[in-house]
């Protein structure tokens, strides 16, 4: 299976303390994998190292080497711009812009310079569908995106990333603020889009990683503890401590 | 046990200091509010004066030109056109609010979003400062360096519009970049992490969210800003040129309402004609300030619907 994103030797350090230390994780292609761990283990800093979101945090250094399809993300070359395209994000509070559904999705379009409306109206309208928010919507476009539910919210968020068409997604605790009914709804959109996308997902809820994921990586204090199959980790786990994350001993 | 008595069915200490504070707090908010009535009464009836007691049409006060209300013109009727003031006092503060609102805006998009905390915080106190100082002060810098300029380059007497706009615009902008920072900051900061992360530039994010999102507060900023404009009156009158005619040009004299009513009150007699007309300029402006807080209102409660459906999630 390829790969699309290897990471070696991944520190992160805030001013002097250092958050994750010599991360070495590679991610396959149209899979989804998730990041698990208890909090301040450094996942969601990690998560943040892959599309460069740690640049906006002042005093954060960040050490080692990450590749998209083989290419440093950290190399002059790299347009930080085009890496973020590429690799698009997903917020633990759904953050929907205080514009029109319509708008909220096209903003990632506008942005790459796309102004005709039909260009808009069919590539929105993929989007909504496939962030399976499109049937709830589809008559009211032009209404508020705060006018919708929390769950909703957040399907619109996966929308409006899904829209600028990213090769890689970033989610970060995507349901933890959301209700069960709508947790529910955002795993299976994003099962039903894997083959199309691959997901790297943050999460706390250990069901959820165990149902929707191929691999999981379990971290602790800033390490990397275990990663492998989903279903080798959560059944027949390697090292002890990870056994005891998930059965629940600490964490 | 009658103590126990009396001092159940009397009032705690705590009871009464609320009252006490509610009374405080009711007597002030009475003696305010009595002020802001009076205020509005007095101006109202000294400026209907002229309507009701000498008659003068409300259409030849409007739209007349000439202001001259010590003498009759050759149908016996007052001269007291008040159009030129209102012609420039709208011009002044329209024009000074197009010359602020570009700077404004730019400043405080850097205090916002580029300057360090520190750089903003220099910015602030100097932005402060600018609000702190005197209006006489800018009267007098306006009437030492920026109507000989004007003069130098355009010729004439250097005083007028372009003056006034000038002078106006260095002493809005403070107040209209102020605003616009506290606009810009209440955008949050999530806004711009999420709109970075789609692949933004800093300058796209700016331009195609932040002002968006920022523009109700923008355009409360720009109507304080030209309220205040519009009731500036000693250093409008300092380079203004204290003429009651109708401006040709930005560098012919000209007066504002303001202008007009600092020059002549002083040289009229409380309860004479021209008096009386001093007061209806007064009232135009009473009724334009009114006028300006209110479009402040609106546009706010436009952006704060905004915010409740925000609240709402």
């Amino acid at each position: 299976m390829s790969k699309i994103i290897t990471s070696e030797n991944v520190s992160v350090y805030y001013g002097k303390q250092r958050a994750i230390n010599n991360i070495n994780l590679d991610f396959n292609v149209h899979n989804i994998t998730a990041l698990i761990g208890p909090s301040g283990s450094g996942k969601s800093t990690y998560l943040r190292c892959l599309n460069r979101m740690n640049d906006l945090i002042n005093n954060v250094t960040v050490s080692g080497s990450i590749k998209l399809n083989g290419k440093d993300i950290f190399s002059p070359q790299m347009d930080i711009v085009n890496l973020r395209k590429t690799v698009g994000m997903v917020f633990q509070q759904p953050i929907p812009f205080p514009f029109s559904i319509y708008e909220n999705v096209a903003y990632g379009l506008r942005l790459n310079g796309i102004k005709e409306k039909k260009i808009l109206d069919v590539r929105i309208e993929k989007a909504l569908r496939q962030s399976a928010l499109w049937e709830e919507v589809k008559d009211s476009l032009h209404d508020n995106g705060f006018s919708l539910s929390g769950g909703q919210q957040q399907r619109l968020c996966i929308a409006r990333v899904l829209a600028v068409e990213p090769e890689v997604v970033l989610l970060d605790e995507p349901t933890s603020a959301l209700d069960p009914i709508s947790s529910a709804q955002i795993e299976d959109t994003l099962v039903s889009l894997k083959n199309e996308f691959t997901f790297i997902i943050v999460t706390h809820n250990m069901q959820q990683a165990s149902r929707i994921s191929d691999w999981t990586a379990f971290f602790l204090d800033g390490k990397l503890e275990e990663y492998s199959a989903t279903k080798k980790l959560f059944l027949n786990p390697d090292k002890e401590k990870t056994s005891d994350y998930l059965n629940g001993k600490f964490g | 046990m009658n103590n126990i008595k009396k001092e159940l069915n009397m009032a705690s200490k705590e009871t009464r200091q609320d009252s006490i504070g509610r009374f405080i707090s009711y007597f002030c908010i009475t003696i305010i509010g009595v002020l802001v009535i009076s205020i509005i009464y007095f101006i109202t009836s000294r400026g209907l004066t002229m309507f009701f007691a000498n008659h003068v049409k409300l259409s030849d006060f409007l739209l007349k030109t000439t202001w001259n209300p010590g003498t009759l013109d050759s149908h016996g009727k007052p001269e007291v056109g008040a159009l030129p003031m209102i012609v420039t006092s709208f011009s002044v503060t329209i024009l000074s609010a197009i010359l602020a609102t570009p700077f404004a805006i730019a400043v405080a998009l850097f205090m916002t979003e580029y300057a360090d905390k520190r750089g903003a915080k220099l910015l602030q106190s100097v932005i402060e400062l600018l609000v702190g100082i005197p209006s006489v002060i800018y009267g007098y810098i306006g009437l030492s360096v920026v109507v000989p300029m004007i003069r130098h380059i355009y010729g004439g007497t250097g005083f007028g519009i372009l003056a006034g706009t000038i002078v106006l615009f260095v002493m809005i902008l403070p107040t209209i970049t102020s605003l616009t920072v506290d606009s810009l900051r209440a955008v949050p900061q999530h806004y711009r992490q999420v709109s970075l992360s789609l692949g933004a530039t800093k300058w796209q994010t700016i331009y195609k969210l932040i002002l968006r999102v920022g523009t109700p507060g923008i355009l409360t900023a720009i109507i304080f800003g030209m309220a205040r404009a519009f009731g500036e009156a000693l250093a409008v009158q300092m380079v203004i040129g204290n003429a009651a005619i109708m401006p040709k040009n930005l560098v012919s004299v000209a007066s504002t309402l303001t202008s007009q009513l600092t020059t002549g009150i002083g040289n009229t007699v409380l309860g004479t004609f021209a008096n009386n007309a001093l007061w209806s300029l007064a009232l135009v402006l009473l009724i334009m300030s009114l006028l300006f807080n209110t479009l402040v209102r609106i546009v706010g409660n436009k952006g704060a619907v905004k915010n409740e459906r925000k609240n709402k999630q």
